[in-house]
């Protein structure tokens, strides 16, 4: 037994660092996980893309279960992900607001018009900094907040359906029940 | 023949997007660079902070100068930073429960080996003294050595 042993030992270390190193392979380095998650959403007060004049506060969303979706007209896969958003937006099950990040206003508008405008209001993020508050480095991300202002999730890159259907709506779900 | 090696050292130099300088004051000036050392650009991984042209670091960048001419130190830069961005914007990640392993990870195995050496060489050693030969082993020895040498000779 000790003599099989001697052979087995090297054998099952070998298994245990291959099993590892191909856990490394699927993962994707491009996935910082954030650590807002269960912390408080930085507070901002930002002007409104479609209105200058009119401001909008992130404390006004406290109650509500509400999404934050970071995105810019110069985002090729916002693109991609827009279609979703739209569509999300139609079913009304959970408010969605925009951060338009570093983006030309005018062209952010016009972007809007052409695509849909899911957003119950975007605000106008230009040099980028409440977007650097959140942890933002790449474009689109996408936040869920609880009705006490906490982030639960963060979605980074263009929301897939069974992102959205396994992850994101029943987490949802959840929050808006209790 | 120098000219001919600057012909080509010159379109690589050129073609590297290498950090701007976007600073008049030396000493946060070299603060920031050696700073953004230590910091991961996050959208290219494989370079930091200072090494990197992207647009993130230079948001990153733009952000530790404002922090530095408010008169925040070094280690409140970076907290700052790790606030948003997590440790993974470090490069050298702090040690804590969840990266001990990482950190003591080679001591252990260094101690694991060292006993694993130092039992075998003492068991080793052990053997050696303990065994002597037979008088027959002796013998045996005698000939082969013996029956080498006339193999040797002819």
């Amino acid at each position: 037994m000790r003599r099989h042993l001697r052979y087995l030992a090297p054998l099952l270390v070998f298994a245990v660092l291959v099993g590892f190193l191909g856990k490394g392979l699927f993962l994707n380095p491009s996935e910082v996980p954030s650590p807002l998650i269960n912390k408080p959403a930085p507070a901002f007060t930002l002007e409104q893309l479609h209105n200058p004049q009119a401001r909008f506060s992130s404390q006004d969303m406290l109650g509500k279960v509400w999404m934050l979706n970071v995105w810019a007209s110069w985002c090729v896969a916002c693109r991609q992900e827009h279609p979703l958003l739209v569509e999300l937006a139609r079913q009304r099950i959970v408010p969605i607001y925009g951060l338009n990040y570093k983006d030309q206003r005018q062209e952010a508008i016009n972007w809007l018009r052409d695509l849909g405008d899911p957003y119950i209001i975007s605000v106008y993020d230009v040099e980028g900094r409440v977007g650097l508050d959140f942890g933002v480095y790449g474009v689109p991300e996408t936040y869920v907040i609880d009705k006490q202002g906490i982030i639960r999730y963060k979605h980074i890159g263009p929301i897939s359906p069974a992102a959205l259907q396994e992850k994101i709506l029943p987490l949802i779900r959840e929050l808006q029940a209790s | 023949m120098l000219w001919v090696a600057l012909l080509f050292a010159l379109p690589f130099s050129t073609l590297a997007n290498e950090a701007r300088p976007l600073v008049d004051d030396p000493v946060i000036e070299s603060r920031l660079a050696a700073l953004g050392k230590q910091l991961r650009c996050l959208v290219c991984q494989g370079q930091s902070i200072s090494e990197s042209d992207s647009e993130f670091a230079n948001d990153i960048r733009r952000e530790m100068l404002r922090l530095m001419k408010e008169g925040r130190s070094d280690k409140e830069v970076i907290d700052f930073l790790v606030q948003r961005y997590g440790d993974f914007i470090l490069f050298r990640p702090p040690m804590k429960a969840t990266t001990a392993l990482l950190w003591l990870g080679p001591f252990l195995l260094l101690i694991i080996a060292g006993s694993v050496l130092f039992v075998t060489l003492q068991r080793r050693r052990r053997l050696a003294a303990e065994r002597e030969l037979s008088d027959e082993e002796v013998r045996r020895a005698e000939t082969l050595l013996r029956d080498n040498d006339d193999g040797n000779k002819s």
